[in-house]
């Protein structure tokens, strides 16, 4: 701690951060434009300005940017110095010569940077006459929208796009007030990370392309916190909506998860909520007749009823799914009864979830979080390609691969703050990183050595080995070659030389045996460093809320087949789930064509076209419901709107009222009741009625909601009066403290008490940009005031490890020649826009799908080339008995022998196709 | 007790005072130009509608009666894509005239509004837009904006430089 | 006079004061505005005359609301008391040498007895409507009513012992040679005044005063429930007019026009002053009404009926 003294007042603060970060986290109102708490400073834009004093008896001071300088104890400053004040005036002034008139048709407005700390900083009237320099737009692809005019020169976008997320093709140009920031030449921004310039950018350079086709002020969005549902890493977010549909999600900070920043698929994945996709009425099939008819609530559940009648005792499976909410599958489970409820996922995915909750459960290493895979100064990458299964992971892991050589930055006394210095200091020098998977993945740069690519099984033999080379008790790889041992032990060394070693792998790869081997190799780094950790990437948004469901005892869907297929079942209820990606067309064609069958989803798949009662959900704007991340976070989501008819309800609520018709239950419960109900029954779910981290929907701060609409909400007594005059009374939400309406309780005061779980926008005096977010920080950058949002449900446990023993053999070299033996291992591929069924509604994401959204395959050029093949031939491929035909694509990253297998979920690929990933991986015979 | 009949008195003498009521219907008021009056949406002087869709009057409304959603042209240009004026809520305050940083909505002299039927009272963008420029002649927003719309090119607004060429060297 | 007599005379009157009492509605009106400067209602029918029968429609069509929270029955029952008590005055006003419904001994006593009655209209109506402002208005009402009851009764007892009898008839009929604002002026003027705190109207109206208890006892009435509140209180002041034109200003008599024409010019000259004294006067302070009826009107009378009392003693 050090004491600083700021324009007269002693004020305790944290050592070793900067004076604008120390002057911020007390609540001061220090203009700023280029320093950004995830970007640190490089004092490019002089706005900062404070006086700085020698001691007290110096009355005249200096000038400094108080970014730049660092924070000393006894230090003597003022803020509200006339010197400074007029100083930082003239830098607005100057700042603002060349931007243009344009606040009232530009996106930024009323949550400008720019806007606030004009204002901020005293420059009120423009006095130059002088001409605006102005600049050509480029158009950045279907996310982002450029307007160079409105540039101030803070360079935050190239240090965020190039430095902190990798970016290759955002750049600056020029020189003096020609500067430019833009692509070499017009075309898509090729980072997945590219709408976080929206936030990042101070003004309206960089704006939302998508929200600028139903633009909307921040002033009249409704938001509620929710979390993103397009993969399993639960980043939070704030989706907004304005006239019943859902207009743009905005990162929601939460210092254990995202931080500050959004992947593009979270960001802009949001649309299959406004689609024609969605289920909008509930419908039931008359015998053979297709489409279904429409009806009203009532009558399907009567039809469930009628269908159901007698069949409920023991005849009614239930198929749960790993993109629905606990509270969802808890009341199918509670429905139909544990020994009838079987988890939507394959077999491989089930049997890797298992094995994953067993990992993170029993086993000693804890689970990282996203802050501390940021944290991390040494990783492992097994098998999974992060960058497109769960791009703020990567994110996260581009932050690692800076933490050991900026520790190594203490003996030139460059704080790690000092952003250009630092990154200079650094020259490119990385964290040990060590990557090994079967395809390139956009995280190859950050490779201490060249990635290591090879089949699946040679992955896991890697893990083993080098879990074998640190902890001897732990299996070895007996046929393991001298390349294999040498990369092995390399790794090794690095690990044990790290402070905060990680293990990353994941689903993707759909190969038990990289997880084992990862567990295994997290678990013997943990002997040498016991700060080790192992992170995961999970198929979908609730898939460990899923599987710790009931992990000992649960079963995949494939036994539900069985039983179908045996006459044990008479109906079944499907919740938000596509059973033809888990048991493939057939499959689920059989289990749907029961007496009874029920789908309830929020947008129609072809499980719901082949029920015979679909049922429309809410979707996660319209709901409120728990998921569980990768690490075993519990967070709430929360209604950020009323369903668009009365028609749509949360998926539990359906089962509820079909509970409540078959007469086996009580009333229907509001969700907080039932999420209590359920954390009651569950114990491994016990932290989710934690009313700290999830406050009951009685909690009040001074008698008062949290309003999820701004205060300066627009347009109450007009939006509807199309429809009627009267206008109606808000929702009640009895389910959640948060109450539909601008009237409640908010505070940006630093004294606030709201939990950061409920904030629903970020406002301050001044402050009308997300930067009002220092306002809710502990500390610039620290955790939210009033309390961390979702809680952990499980910690490491403080056993000694159990290895897996279980090592595969070296994949067999594949048979490229030979008529006979054609054999091409087939590998499951995934791309950050493509890979995600919700995410594709939005045809801007769609149209970054690889290959134009065609399936196809990848190999290397060498593999092809031995089979005759050149790239975009038309490969035909046998994969487990059925014949696929796919484009062919040259991919030098490949492993060699390897087909990396491609198929989009846009919602219109042939059926077949869509289960084809539950088959990987696999031998394929190429035809 | 003499000042309270002194105030009777005089009270009474107003018996023949002149009036001062205005018989309204078959006479007129007299109505200054800048009454707040019925709300319009005006046009620039080359044709285009004012209104940018900056929703800065529809927050800056305290009874919150005007609702919009703004929309662009393939060109670029900002346009309302609906504009609603619930005149059964208005209070004819004028903030939003205030607010307006185009003169797009400009109140008018207008004040003879009444309806039997309150949805009549529900004005839409048709009913609100007029063909002219109404009382600030001779302004149009586009033309000082630095965006690039159709007809206008980056760097053709008032006070602008041409594009900077990014490729060129001098300095 | 025989029972059909009174069968056909009793809802005559009641029929001629209710269109006095609402035609003084819009007289009220047109008065306030020509006093003000403005025209008054002048659109519907002649002159406007007609603007009472709109005024009947609309306050017969609005919805007459009881709210939840009141004391139903005596809610419903307290604005009919104003008007009954009111009307049975009327019976005993001598509107001309033969006019009038019935003759009465006492009929000076039965009008004070009655107008005290009216003032449970207003208490009961207060405390009915279980709402802070009603009960203020009502308690304002009963303390007001009390304070100048006393001395409306002493401020008569002059005219009374002048004329000797309770009878109105005769009290008109002693005023044949002189009216007793002569004699009588001092009673004159506080009865009149004790009159308007009855009738609470301005600058009496604390019962209701807007500017502080938004509409005091009968804030939570609506619909012909205020209409009977409305009607009553014009019923007061025609009656109060009757009364003074009775008691001081020789009643019907008059020379050349018909006696009751005379009544009735008299009587709408007052009620032309008390609107006059609404065009001009403010409301006092509650305290200052108090002390001003307890400490100056109350002794006022008293000295009023000795000095009378004595006069008549030595004149004899």
């Amino acid at each position: 701690m050090a004491t600083i003294y700021i324009d007269g007042k002693p004020y305790e603060t944290k050592d070793g951060i900067n004076l604008l970060d120390t002057c911020l986290s007390l609540g001061f109102d220090v203009p700023y434009f280029c320093w950004h708490p995830a970007l640190h400073s490089v004092g490019a834009c002089r706005q900062c300005a404070v006086k700085v004093f020698k001691d007290e008896k110096d009355t005249k001071g200096r000038i400094v940017m108080s970014c730049m300088t660092p924070v000393a104890d006894g230090m003597r400053l003022s803020i509200d110095d006339p010197e400074a004040i007029k100083f930082r005036a003239s830098v607005i002034e100057w700042l603002m010569l060349n931007h243009p008139h344009d606040c009232p048709v530009c996106d930024e407005g009323g949550e400008c940077h720019l806007q606030d700390m004009t204002l901020l900083a005293g420059h009120v009237y423009r006095r130059t006459t002088l001409k605006k320099r102005t600049h050509t737009n480029q158009d950045l692809g279907p996310f982002v929208n450029h307007e160079m005019n409105r540039c101030i020169q803070c360079y935050r976008c190239v240090r965020f796009y190039k430095d902190y997320a990798g970016g290759k093709d955002l750049d600056v140009f020029g020189c003096h007030d020609h500067v430019y920031f833009g692509r070499s030449r017009n075309g898509a921004l090729e980072s997945e990370f590219s709408g976080n310039l929206v936030e990042v950018c101070p003004t309206g350079v960089f704006t939302d392309k998508k929200f600028k086709k139903h633009y909307t002020r921040k002033w009249d969005l409704q938001a509620a916190p929710s979390v993103c549902v397009h993969c399993s890493l639960g980043c939070n977010t704030l989706p907004g909506e304005r006239y019943g549909t859902l207009r743009r999600i905005r990162n929601r900070y939460n210092q254990s998860v995202n931080g500050y920043f959004l992947c593009d698929r979270g960001r802009y994945g949001y649309e299959f909520v406004n689609s024609k996709i969605r289920m909008r009425a509930a419908s039931v099939k008359i015998k053979g007749a297709a489409p279904a008819d429409e009806v009203a609530p009532e009558l399907a559940i009567s039809e469930i009823r009628k269908k159901l009648n007698g069949t409920h005792e023991g005849g009614i499976i239930g198929i749960g799914s790993p993109r629905a909410s606990l509270e969802s599958n808890y009341a199918l489970r509670e429905l139909v009864g544990a020994e009838n409820f079987y988890h939507g996922v394959s077999d491989t995915v089930f049997n890797m979830m298992g094995e994953i909750v067993r990992i993170i459960k029993d086993g000693p290493v804890a689970a990282a979080s996203l802050e501390d895979v940021r944290e991390a100064d040494a990783v492992l990458v097994l098998g999974e390609d992060v960058s497109n299964t769960a791009p703020m992971l990567a994110l996260a892991l581009r932050q690692a691969s800076r933490n050991a050589p900026l520790a190594g930055l203490a003996k030139f006394k460059i704080p790690h703050w000092d952003d250009a210095a630092a990154r200079n200091a650094m020259q490119g020098e990385k964290s040990p990183f060590f990557i090994a998977s079967f395809t390139g993945t956009r995280i190859d740069d950050l490779a201490s050595e060249k990635p290591y690519r090879t089949a699946p099984d040679d992955i896991a033999r890697l893990g083993f080995l080098i879990a074998h080379e640190l902890a001897p008790e732990s299996p070895g790889v007996p046929d393991a070659g001298e390349e294999e041992k040498s990369l092995a032990r390399r790794i090794t060394v690095a690990l044990r030389n790290s402070k905060k070693p990680l293990v990353v792998c994941g689903t993707g790869p759909q190969s038990i045996h990289i997880l084992r081997a990862a567990a295994n190799a997290a678990w013997a780094i943990k002997q040498a460093v016991p700060d080790a950790r192992i992170a995961f990437s999970l198929p979908e948004c609730n898939s460990m809320g899923l599987a710790l469901m009931d992990f000992s005892s649960g079963r995949p869907v494939s036994e539900a087949l069985k039983r179908v297929q045996a006459g044990g079942a008479k109906a079944v209820i499907v919740i938000e789930n596509e059973l033809v990606e888990s048991i493939g067309k057939e499959g689920a064609e059989e289990i749907m064509s029961l007496p009874c069958s029920v789908a309830i989803d929020f947008i129609a798949t072809r499980t719901s076209q082949l029920a015979g009662v679909a049922l429309p959900a809410a979707s996660f704007a319209e709901s409120q419901g728990t998921f569980v991340n990768n690490e075993a976070r519990a967070q709430r989501f929360y209604k950020v709107m009323q369903p668009q008819n009365k028609n749509i309800q949360g998926a539990w609520r359906w089962l509820r009222e079909i509970e409540a018709a078959l007469g086996t239950a009580k009333q229907c419960p509001e969700i907080d009741a039932l999420t209590a109900e359920l954390a009651k029954k569950m114990p491994q779910f016990a932290p989710i009625a934690d009313r700290a981290y999830f406050p009951p929907p009685g909690f009040r701060i001074a008698g008062m909601k949290i309003p999820r609409q701004p205060y300066r909400y627009s347009g109450r007594t007009a939006m509807h009066t199309h429809i009627g005059m009267v206008e109606p009374k808000p929702p009640s939400d009895t389910g959640s403290a948060l109450s539909f309406s601008m009237e409640g309780f908010y505070d940006a005061s630093k004294k606030q008490k709201i939990p950061s779980a409920l904030l629903t926008h970020y406002w301050a005096p001044f402050w009308n940009s997300v930067q009002a977010l220092n306002k809710f920080q502990g500390g610039v950058g620290g955790p939210l005031l009033g309390g961390e949002s979702g809680k952990r449900l499980m910690g490491a446990s403080g056993s000694d490890p159990v290895y897996f023993t279980d090592i595969p053999e070296k994949q067999k070299a594949p048979g490229l020649s030979g008529a006979n033996n054609r054999g091409l291992f087939a590998v499951p591929l995934y791309h950050v826009f493509g890979s995600e069924r919700l995410s594709m509604e939005n045809p801007a994401v769609a149209s970054l799908c690889p290959e134009g959204g065609q399936p196809f395959i990848a190999a290397s050029p060498r593999t092809l080339s031995a089979l005759g093949l050149n790239k975009g031939d038309t490969m035909g491929l046998e994969i487990g008995g059925t014949v696929f035909e796919f484009k062919t694509v040259a991919d030098e990253e490949m492993a060699e022998g390897l087909a990396g297998v491609f198929v989009p979920e846009n919602g219109n690929i042939r059926a077949d196709l869509a289960g084809l990933y539950s088959k990987l991986p696999a031998w394929a015979r190429f035809l | 007790m003499l000042a309270l009949l002194r105030a009777l008195w005089l009270i009474l003498l107003h018996t023949f005072k002149k009036r001062v009521t205005v018989q309204y219907p078959e006479q007129k008021p007299y109505v200054p130009p800048r009454w707040r009056g019925r709300i319009i949406l005006s046009r620039d002087p080359d044709g285009g509608e004012r209104c940018v869709a900056c929703y800065l009057c529809a927050v800056a409304c305290p009874v919150d009666c005007i609702a919009l959603q703004a929309a662009e042209d393939e060109t670029g240009r900002r346009y309302p894509a609906s504009f609603r004026i619930n005149f059964s809520r208005c209070i004819f305050c004028g903030y939003c005239e205030e607010a307006c940083p185009t003169y797009a909505i400009q109140l008018t002299t207008d004040y003879e509004m009444g309806e039997y039927r309150r949805a009549n009272l529900v004005y839409e963008k048709e009913d609100l837009l007029i063909s002219g420029q109404g009382k600030y002649p001779g302004y149009n927003f586009y033309r000082v904006a630095g965006v690039e719309i159709g007809g206008k090119a980056k760097g053709e607004a008032e006070n602008e430089r041409p594009p900077v060429d990014v490729r060129g060297l001098l300095p | 006079m025989s029972t059909l007599q009174y069968i056909i005379l009793i809802p005559a009157l009641i029929f001629v004061l209710m269109s006095v009492a609402s035609g003084l509605i819009w007289v009220e009106r047109r008065l306030l505005g020509i006093w003000q400067d403005r025209l008054g209602p002048n659109r519907v029918g002649p002159f406007g005359v007609l603007q009472v029968l709109a005024d009947i429609l609309k306050v017969f069509t609005k919805e007459d609301w009881v709210p939840p929270f009141a004391d139903k029955p005596v809610f419903i029952t307290a604005p009919a008391i104003i008007v009954v008590t009111v009307l049975i005055t009327f019976a005993v006003v001598p509107f001309g040498p033969r006019a009038g419904l019935a003759d009465l001994n006492i009929g000076l006593l039965f009008f004070l007895a009655m107008s005290s009655l009216g003032v449970y209209s207003v208490a009961l109506a207060g405390w009915a409507s279980d709402s802070k402002y009603s009960l203020l208005g009502g308690l304002r009402a009963s303390a007001q009513m009390i304070s100048y009851e006393v001395f409306m009764g002493l401020s008569l007892m002059g005219v009374v012992m002048l004329a000797g009898s309770f009878n109105l008839r005769t009290i008109v009929l002693a005023q044949r040679h002189m009216w007793n604002i002569v004699p009588q002026f001092l009673g004159f003027i506080i009865f009149m005044i004790a009159g308007i705190a009855e009738t609470h109207r301005l600058p009496f109206d604390l019962p209701e005063a807007e500017s502080e208890l938004v509409a005091g006892f009968h804030s939570e009435y609506s619909g012909m429930k205020f209409g009977m509140f409305f009607l009553g209180e014009y019923f007061g002041i025609t009656l109060i007019s009757a009364m003074m034109t009775t008691l001081f200003l020789g009643g019907w008599m008059g020379p050349v026009l018909p006696p009751i024409v005379w009544f009735a010019l008299k009587t709408f000259a007052f009620i032309c002053f008390f609107i006059l004294l609404r065009a001009t006067l403010p409301r006092p302070r509650y305290d200052q009404l108090m002390s001003f009826g307890w400490k100056t009107m109350f002794p006022l009378s008293l000295v009023n009926l000795l000095v009378t009392g004595g006069i008549i003693l030595a004149a004899r």
